[in-house]
């Protein structure tokens, strides 16, 4: 364990989505525990601009050699752009989840809910009890 | 050790049939639909049998070796189906035949209905849905039609547990309903607060595996079905797992209202590339009205003990529908029909008994040697974690490549997917201990090699005609053909 990466600038949610807060805006991807756990990633699947999302809600899926997974807002949002690039060259979630592979950014429609998401210290300690 | 295509075995010019001279007027094809740029290979006759023959001797199957492909019940398909399906009456039949010509075929049919309903403890079967998925679409859609009957149309859910097939979720969203995703306790059984919890009058019913996909009795399976009865939904049984209840547990009397089977694993018809398959249903007296048909029934009855009842081909009265051309995969019915003459009903008990022995055989070998998540008595098949706590970077798919120089065919990956690097294994019956131990040898041997040299099963499979295969390339990249691979090709791989 301990072999995968968090960086501290960013909330965590249990479904392994990570958020970076920008003003009113948000960047939502994958973490870099979640793309481990997933192997060689080779689809993504993301939504269209403007489409509008509840907390927890389905906004795309990740598929991997091994699996299919479903992508869960970390937060209420409307999306503001989609990241083509990576759905062009999906396997940069591998090399760079937290940079190039960002999957979309959004527009936050409920700032509050950003508190109940986890910080780095809390996320670590979630993985490593999985 | 590479095999040539047959494109590169090519050369221009050769022939393999010569066709005779044309004894009718010609009629040239339109120039517009002749085409230069197909690349056809020009090999002789000997060629392409020796290329083909050489193929088919590299695959690997039931009849070469160890298949133990958790969930799949690869078990041995007996010779004598093979006899009995091609007895002329019955491979020669003309699906259109009527049915005073083809009363053999329709006894058969009957009779296999009414043993399927016996093994499960159902009112009736219906042998129509082609294979295991269309038989949980025609499941649900039973359980849907019959509350639309009722006018009880708040109904809009489906529950399923997270360690179910994926088709059953799969088949809900089909079927128009929601699928909802019940967690499973520590014990590995459905965890019953979240159902009671979940369980409400939009409920319209539950699917489940039992023994569940972990190879796991529910322990409290008539709770489950009490707690979704109680809320005015139905049951349904995912009969995927029947090869460990046959003469044992009656579904229908553990109170599911519905289920299929899986001809192709409990009742040994082949599998995989050499099925079809066949996904009969099991209903209870609530939805005997809308099983799929047509089905077969007496239409009269035998006059006295040396007559024979006339059969015919039936929907019945407020039938979901036909689903499928003709009355089913026919040829499956027979085969699937013999070997429950052949065992009778001490014999299918004992096919479940072997079965469950033989998995908790290996369980109980492995056990040192590997992490089994949930450690209780199995059914017919367990899971393991296929990785070491104390070794890096090493996964159950290098495990089940690794197997495969030890010339067996790899367990289940990957699935569960609630198991982390889940291999899920299913032995079946038939095979005997000297197999078993043989396997139970190569999974020591791996556990150790993963220690000693871990790279060796990083880069397995060795022994085999090709190596380590590319599977993010097979993933992204659909497009198959030979060399040479068109332009159109190239581009859509990019």
């Amino acid at each position: 364990m301990g072999k995968w990466k968090a960086p501290a600038d960013l909330k965590y949610s249990k479904t392994d989505e990570w958020l970076r807060v920008e003003g009113d805006s948000g960047v939502i991807g994958v973490s870099d525990y979640a793309q481990d756990q997933l192997n060689d990633v080779v689809f993504l699947e993301l939504p269209e601009v403007g489409a509008k999302f509840e907390r927890d809600a389905v906004f795309g899926v990740v598929e991997s050699v091994k699996a299919a997974s479903d992508l869960h807002m970390p937060v209420a949002g409307t999306i503001t752009e989609v990241n083509h690039s990576a759905e062009d060259d999906p396997e940069t979630v591998n090399t760079d989840p937290y940079g190039v592979a960002w999957l979309v950014k959004v527009k936050l429609d409920n700032p509050p809910q950003v508190d109940d998401l986890m910080d780095v210290a809390a996320y670590e300690e979630y993985c490593e009890g999985r | 050790m590479s095999q040539a295509t047959i494109y590169e075995i090519s050369s221009a010019g050769r022939v393999g049939v010569r066709l005779p001279d044309v004894d009718v007027p010609e009629a040239p094809l339109p120039k517009d639909l002749l085409r230069d740029e197909l690349d056809l290979p020009e090999v002789s006759e000997l060629q392409v049998i020796r290329h083909f023959t050489t193929l088919s001797q590299k695959n690997y199957a039931i009849d070469t070796g160890f298949y133990p492909l958790g969930s799949c019940t690869m078990k041995y398909n007996p010779r004598l189906n093979e006899d009995v399906a091609r007895l002329a009456g019955f491979a020669h039949l003309h699906p259109l035949t009527d049915e005073e010509g083809a009363q053999g075929a329709l006894a058969l049919m009957y009779q296999l209905q009414v043993w399927l309903a016996e093994i499960s403890g159902f009112k009736k079967a219906s042998l129509v849905p082609a294979a295991g998925a269309q038989g949980e679409f025609a499941g649900i859609l039973m359980i849907r039609k019959y509350h639309e009957e009722r006018g009880d149309t708040k109904r809009t859910k489906i529950l399923v547990p997270n360690s179910a097939h994926g088709t059953n979720p799969a088949t809900v969203t089909m079927a128009g309903y929601q699928a909802v995703e019940l967690p499973s306790d520590d014990h590995g059984d459905v965890d019953l607060e979240a159902l009671r919890a979940a369980c409400d009058d939009t409920v319209a019913g539950m699917m489940i595996t039992v023994p569940n996909t972990l190879g796991l009795f529910e322990g409290h399976i008539l709770e489950v079905v009490q707690a979704v009865h109680d809320c005015g939904g139905l049951m349904y049984m995912d009969g995927a797992n029947m090869n460990a209840l046959m003469g044992i547990v009656k579904p229908g009397a553990l109170g599911f209202d519905v289920m299929h089977y899986n001809l192709h694993k409990t009742f040994s018809t082949p599998h995989g590339g050499g099925g079809p398959g066949s996904g009969a249903v099991g209903v209870n007296e609530k939805l005997a009205p809308y099983l799929p048909g047509p089905i077969v029934e007496i239409v009269e009855e035998a006059r006295g003990e040396d007559d024979a009842p006339l059969y015919g081909l039936r929907m019945p009265e407020k039938s979901i529908g036909q689903m499928k051309a003709f009355y089913g995969n026919f040829g499956m019915h027979n085969r699937a029909y013999a070997y429950i003459r052949i065992h009778g009903a001490d014999g299918l008990k004992q096919v479940s008994h072997h079965a469950v022995l033989n998995a908790n055989y290996i369980r109980a070998k492995l056990k040192d040697t590997y992490t089994i998540p949930y450690p209780r008595i199995c059914g017919h098949e367990f899971v393991l974690e296929g990785h070491f706590e104390d070794v890096e970077g090493v996964h159950a798919l290098d495990i089940s490549k690794r197997l495969m120089d030890y010339n067996f065919h790899p367990p289940t990956n990957y699935f569960p997917l609630i198991v982390p690097e889940a291999l899920l294994i299913e032995p079946t019956e038939t095979e005997d201990k000297a197999t078993l131990d043989e396997f139970i040898d190569a999974m020591k041997k791996i556990a150790q090699e993963a220690h000693d040299s871990p790279d060796l099963l990083k880069s397995a499979p060795h022994n085999l005609p090709v190596s380590r295969l590319d599977e993010v390339r097979a993933a992204k990249q659909l497009v198959l053909c030979c060399i040479p691979i068109p332009q159109w090709a190239e581009e859509a791989g990019d």
